[in-house]
């Protein structure tokens, strides 16, 4: 579904990937773990189309076709999915106005009609249980006023509407209590599927013990340095980053994983 | 500089206007308008070097030969011109500042509203407005006002007598029909509110066709104690129209008003507002947008006048700026002596939608009572590139996000606009330029 061959991308001038590969599945769960600032919210930005990041060398294919040629919302269009670590609050833009003016978007590309206001209400309904999002958040403008939970459950929700196929996860247990953390990371178990996979991209080992990955990576200075399965992440948990070798390049970032 | 030959031409039409009739006018009428000619010849157009016209060059006016507009058979177009009028409890309509009697909503009866047709006012019994007309749009230095006095004839007269309420909106309605020669014309708007009344008023300045005109607009309002006014401005002349409004709005003790302007086309355009809170414990909210394209150019000039006590007044204008187009905040904030206890609030946002947008933004505090709260804000920005990621990466095309953005900015100046008709058709506007793909199809 996803391949990744010797990524590199640099933002206003520095490399920030430098030679990622990553091969993803349908149905699959990846987690990319990583200390801070080795490129694990450049990868989830560059997937996603963000403009301010360079993509200098190699390539992104997306079921086979390649994923760096397309503008973000052809992206979105075609399934690929960023939670945002970060959601952006647009004051004056309403809700369930966004979802369903994203939603019908998505339709339209697909060569579906668009849904209604009634027909959109009922699958918002449904998909608001699964993130249990209040109404009241629906009539307020796109993430303004929000809680950091409510809009880590709001990015899920719209994960949840927009059904994508491929999901990136980017930090969204950062900024969570417990119980919004199982609130999210149930939401996401419930949108898992053999046809869609998901990256869950944290730098703590907490998250999945909710969202159990099939796969684990360490991302380091830009490249991916180790892969393995569930057992890595508790390796990480106990002994941090320094006890990753990464090869052929010193262990500069001793520490760097608390 | 001033161009003579500009003044000499407006000299001429008044010269014109006063030999077509003759004696038809009171004295006081004659003298006023003859004052105000001579103030005009005196002040000639302002330039640049004018303080209070530093960023607004007038010349095209001045250069412009216009004549008075001719009267135009208004059911031509009778489709353009109902499109932008809505249910009202009374509209009266004129076209090149003529009264249009087919078009207006009029003479039905409304308790405690005097609502009478300027030029036939004057005709008939002109000593009625003696003692308000011409009293606060002051003409001494201002050579449009001075202008408007001199030339009026079309317009409105509203008295809504005291503790009358009326909800429906009251609509004057200015449409242009320009022809090959440029012409001008003067339209004049006097509403009194007694105490305690209630009124919503819109005015429109409308273009129907292209070409040069200049509409030289002056409304003056007096709201009485404890009166409340609703009160729209909506300018969207034709793109190579020149247009100067000058609103005066006069408060009496805990009279509360409300006035929007929305300033949508024109060339050049000057909008001044002032608000002169004379009595105590008023209360003024004057908002505003501008939507720019092209090279138009848009002076919003404001003044609020605290001259009493416990007076409240709110400022918030919007600006959208495309192309080329160039606009102007001037926000001046007077708080008299005796306004202790004023609190005075203005804000200017503006949205550049281009690198070669212009806007120049102002305020000015002049605040010689001790005893007050006066803050002002601007922003100048661009849309957010991380809200425009944000909508892009959910399947929002480009173009449709940058209109969610843009549409979004702008309602918070179009929602609490009061009267439904006009709101949808300010929203409509809006979606016509700055159109949604999603939308075809799909209207919610």
């Amino acid at each position: 579904m996803l391949e990744i061959r010797n990524l590199h991308a640099s933002v206003d001038g520095h490399e920030i990937l430098r030679g990622l590969d990553l091969t993803v599945r349908p149905g699959e769960v990846h987690s990319i773990m990583g200390p801070n600032g080795s490129g694990k919210s450049t990868l989830a930005q560059v997937l996603a189309g963000r403009e301010s990041y360079q993509v200098t060398e190699g390539r992104v294919l997306f079921d086979g076709r390649d994923l760096l040629e397309m503008p973000p919302e052809q992206r979105a269009c075609e399934g690929v999915f960023l939670a945002f670590q970060y959601p952006i609050e647009i004051p004056g833009v309403g809700t369930q106005y966004f979802l369903k003016t994203a939603l019908n978007a998505v339709r339209k590309y697909r060569g579906l009609p668009p849904l209604d206001a009634l027909e959109f209400l009922r699958v918002l309904k449904e998909k608001m249980e699964l993130v249990e999002m209040e109404d009241r958040l629906l009539v307020r403008a796109v993430n303004e006023g929000f809680s950091g939970g409510e809009k880590k459950r709001n990015e899920i929700l719209q994960m949840a509407v927009l059904e994508p196929r491929l999901a990136i996860l980017d930090e969204t247990d950062s900024g969570l209590d417990i119980d919004a953390l199982r609130i999210v990371a149930n939401g996401v178990n419930r949108l898992r599927h053999p046809d869609r996979a998901i990256i869950v991209i944290t730098h703590y080992q907490r998250l999945l013990e909710y969202i159990v990955p099939d796969y684990v990576h360490v991302l380091m200075d830009g490249r991916i340095v180790r892969s393995g399965t569930r057992e890595l992440a508790l390796q990480l948990e106990a002994r941090g980053y320094a006890g990753i070798e990464v090869p052929g390049e010193p262990a500069t970032l001793a520490g760097a994983g608390r | 500089m001033t161009s003579a030959a500009g003044i000499d031409s407006f000299v001429a039409d008044y010269a014109g206007l006063r030999a077509d009739r003759p004696g038809t006018e009171p004295g006081w009428l004659g003298r006023l308008r003859r004052d105000a000619m001579d103030r005009f010849r005196a002040l000639g157009f302002p330039t640049t070097r004018h303080e209070e016209w530093r960023s607004t060059n007038v010349a095209r006016i001045a250069r412009t030969a216009f004549v008075p507009a001719p009267r135009v058979e208004a059911a031509a177009a009778a489709d353009r011109l109902r499109e932008p009028l809505f249910a009202s409890a009374a509209r009266l309509v004129f076209v090149n500042g003529h009264f249009s009697p087919d078009l207006s909503v009029y003479g039905r009866a409304l308790p405690g509203v005097e609502l009478e047709e300027m030029a036939t006012l004057l005709g008939e019994a002109p000593d009625r407005l003696e003692r308000v007309l011409g009293r606060h749009a002051e003409y001494h230095d201002e050579a449009f006002t001075a202008l408007n006095t001199a030339f009026f004839e079309a317009g409105a007269f509203v008295r809504i007598s005291a503790g009358t309420v009326v909800d429906d909106p009251i609509h004057l309605v200015f449409f242009a029909s320009p022809g090959e020669r440029p012409v001008m014309t003067h339209p004049r708007t006097l509403v009194v509110l007694e105490p305690r009344s209630r009124a919503r008023i819109v005015e429109s300045y409308i273009g129907l066709d292209e070409g040069t005109y200049f509409c030289n607009a002056v409304s003056e309002f007096v709201v009485g104690a404890g009166a409340v006014l609703d009160h729209y401005t909506v300018q969207q002349e034709s793109e190579q129209a020149f247009h100067v409004g000058n609103l005066v709005i006069r408060q009496a003790d805990q009279s509360r008003v409300t006035s929007a302007s929305f300033a949508l086309g024109g060339s050049l355009v000057r909008n001044h507002v002032n608000a002169v809170l004379a009595g105590e414990g008023a209360e003024a909210h004057l908002n505003g947008l501008f939507m720019l394209r092209g090279t138009q150019h848009v002076d919003n000039h404001l003044r609020v006048d605290h001259i009493r006590p416990r007076g409240s007044s709110r400022e918030v204008y919007r600006g959208i700026l495309d192309d080329e187009a160039r606009g102007v905040f001037t926000g001046r904030i007077v708080v008299h002596p005796e306004a202790q206890k004023t609190d005075a609030k203005q804000t200017n946002r503006n949205l550049l939608l281009s690198e070669r947008a212009q806007i120049d933004t102002k305020p000015q505090l002049e605040i010689r009572a001790d005893d007050v709260k006066c803050t002002h804000g601007a922003t100048v920005g661009q849309i957010d590139p991380d809200a425009l990621f944000y909508l892009r990466a959910r399947g929002i095309d480009e173009r449709s996000a940058r209109s969610i953005l843009i549409r979004a900015f702008a309602r918070e100046s179009i929602e609490p606009v009061d009267v439904g008709a006009l709101r949808d058709w300010l929203e409509g506007i809006l979606a016509s330029r700055f159109p949604e793909t999603s939308e075809a199809g799909d209207p919610m």
